[in-house]
C-alpha cells in the first residue's frame, strides 16, 4: 500500500494532465445524445422520451466553474409512451406546444464535487416559468469526445404541466424522472 | 357421517360454487368494463379504468388458477343420464374452451400492456414483470388479439348460460340448481 499509492497518484496526473490541459468540448453531437423520461401513472412507470433537442456546451475539465452549457428542447416532438398521450401531452393542459414550443435549461454555475462528477445549477424555462434547477452530472471523457449523464426529479407541478383535470396527483405523480445524456467532441484547433 | 345424503356425493362442493360464481360475475364485469373504458377519451377517469380492469383481469387469473386445480381434484357431479350424446360432447366443449379462456383472456392483456409500455402493477402495488418488451406493433396485434378472444368468450358465456337456462326452464332438470343451491331448494319445495 505505502508504495503503490504515490503511484497509483502519478499515474492518475499523467493520464489526466495533458488532457486537462489542451482540451474543450464544445461540439455537440446530436445523434449520441438523448433525453429520456419516466413518469408514474397509476403508479405504473411509462416510459418516455424527446427527439428533437440542442445542447450548446463548453466544457474544459480543467476549468469546469467556467463551463457553459444551454438546453433547448422542442416540446412538440414528446414520446410519451402512446399516440394518445402525445397527443395529450401537446394540449394546452400540458406543454401548450403551440403558446410555448421550446423548453429551455441555461446553466448558471458549475460546481466539481469530486471523481468527474459536478452540480450543474441554472434555470429551467418550460411554459412560460422559470425555475432554478440543479442536477449532478457525471463526465466521461472517451477519445476526443466528453459525456455528459445525469439524472434528475423535475416536478411538473413547478411548471404548470398537466393542469386542470390532470392537476391532482392521485392519477399522474407529479414527480418527473428525467435522464439525459449529452455528447459533445473537442473542438476543432484555434 | 354424511354418506346417507346423495347431495354430498352428487352436488358441486361449496368452493366449486363458489368460484363459478365470483369470477362468472367478474369476468361480466371486468368485460364490460373493458368495453366502456376503451371508448373513453383519455382523462384521469380513463388511466384509472385501464388500472382497475387489469388488476381485475389479474385476479381473475388467479381465481381462474385456483378453479382449475379445485376442478382437477373434485371431480363435478355426472350430467343427467337421459342426456343426448352430441349434449354431452358439446357441453364438455364448452366447458374446456371457457377454462382456456379464463387463462387465455387476462394473459393476451398482460401481454399487451408490456407490448404497448404500460406495465402492469396489481392494485398499484406489485410490479408484474414485463415478459415483452416493448413493441407497439406487436402491441396493436395482441390488442385486436385480446378482443377476438374476448368476444370469443362472450359468445361462450352466451351459449353456457342459454344452456343452462333451457335445462332448467325447458328440460326442467337439475342441472342450474346444482350450481344454484338457493335456487335448487325452492325448486325441490315445488316439486315434492
Ligand atoms: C378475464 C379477464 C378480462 C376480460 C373479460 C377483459 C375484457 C376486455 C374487453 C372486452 C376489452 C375491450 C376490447 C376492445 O373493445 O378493444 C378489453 C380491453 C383491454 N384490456 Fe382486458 N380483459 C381481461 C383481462 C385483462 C388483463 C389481465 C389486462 C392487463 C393486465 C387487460 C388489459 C386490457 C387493456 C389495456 C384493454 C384496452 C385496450 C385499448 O383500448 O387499448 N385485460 N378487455
Amino acid at each position: 500500500m505505502k508504495f503503490r499509492l504515490p503511484g497509483l497518484a502519478l499515474a492518475a496526473i499523467l493520464i489526466t494532465a495533458p488532457a486537462a490541459q489542451a482540451v474543450e468540448f464544445t461540439q455537440y453531437q446530436h445523434g449520441k445524445s438523448s433525453l429520456a423520461f419516466v413518469y408514474k401513472q397509476m403508479n405504473v412507470p411509462v416510459d418516455g422520451q424527446f427527439k428533437s433537442f440542442r445542447a450548446r456546451l463548453a466544457f474544459d475539465p480543467s476549468k469546469p466553474t467556467a463551463a457553459r452549457a444551454e438546453f433547448e428542447i422542442d416540446l412538440a416532438s414528446v414520446d410519451a409512451g402512446s399516440k394518445d398521450a402525445n397527443d395529450e401531452v401537446a394540449g394546452k393542459a400540458w406543454f401548450d406546444t403551440k403558446a410555448f414550443p421550446v423548453a429551455r435549461f441555461v446553466a448558471t454555475s458549475v460546481k466539481p464535487l469530486g471523481n468527474n462528477r459536478y452540480e450543474v445549477a441554472g434555470k429551467m424555462s418550460i411554459k412560460g416559468k422559470t425555475q432554478d434547477l440543479s442536477t449532478p452530472v457525471t463526465v466521461t471523457q472517451q477519445g476526443s469526445n466528453a459525456t455528459f449523464d445525469g439524472s434528475l426529479v423535475l416536478k411538473r407541478a413547478d411548471y404548470g404541466i398537466g393542469d386542470g383535470i390532470w392537476a391532482d396527483f392521485g392519477t399522474v405523480a407529479n414527480e418527473i424522472q428525467i435522464k439525459f445524456r449529452l455528447v459533445a467532441s473537442a473542438a476543432a484547433a484555434k | 357421517m354424511n354418506s346417507a345424503i346423495p347431495h354430498s356425493q352428487t352436488g358441486y362442493t361449496h368452493t366449486a360454487i363458489g368460484l363459478h360464481w365470483l369470477i362468472g360475475i367478474a369476468i361480466v364485469g371486468t368485460f364490460a368494463l373493458g368495453l366502456y373504458m376503451h371508448e373513453l377519451p383519455l382523462s384521469p377517469q380513463k388511466l384509472k379504468l385501464y388500472s382497475w380492469h387489469k388488476w381485475a383481469g389479474v385476479t381473475i387469473f388467479l381465481f381462474a388458477l385456483l378453479r382449475l386445480t379445485w376442478r382437477v381434484s373434485h371431480r363435478p357431479p355426472a350430467l343427467p343420464a337421459g342426456m343426448p350424446g352430441w349434449q354431452r360432447s358439446a357441453a364438455e366443449a364448452t366447458h374446456v374452451l371457457l377454462y382456456l379462456l379464463m387463462f387465455a383472456v387476462p394473459l393476451s392483456g398482460w401481454l399487451m400492456s408490456s407490448a404497448k409500455g404500460f406495465p402492469t402493477v396489481w392494485f398499484g402495488v406489485l410490479p408484474l414483470p414485463d415478459l415483452l418488451q416493448k413493441d407497439t406493433d406487436l402491441g396493436d396485434l395482441l390488442q385486436q388479439m385480446h378482443k377476438l378472444l374476448n368476444f370469443t368468450l362472450a359468445g361462450l358465456v352466451a351459449t353456457h348460460a342459454g344452456a343452462a337456462l333451457k335445462h332448467h326452464f325447458l328440460d326442467r332438470d337439475e342441472i342450474l340448481a346444482r350450481m344454484l343451491p338457493f335456487l335448487g331448494r325452492s325448486k325441490n319445495g315445488e316439486r315434492k
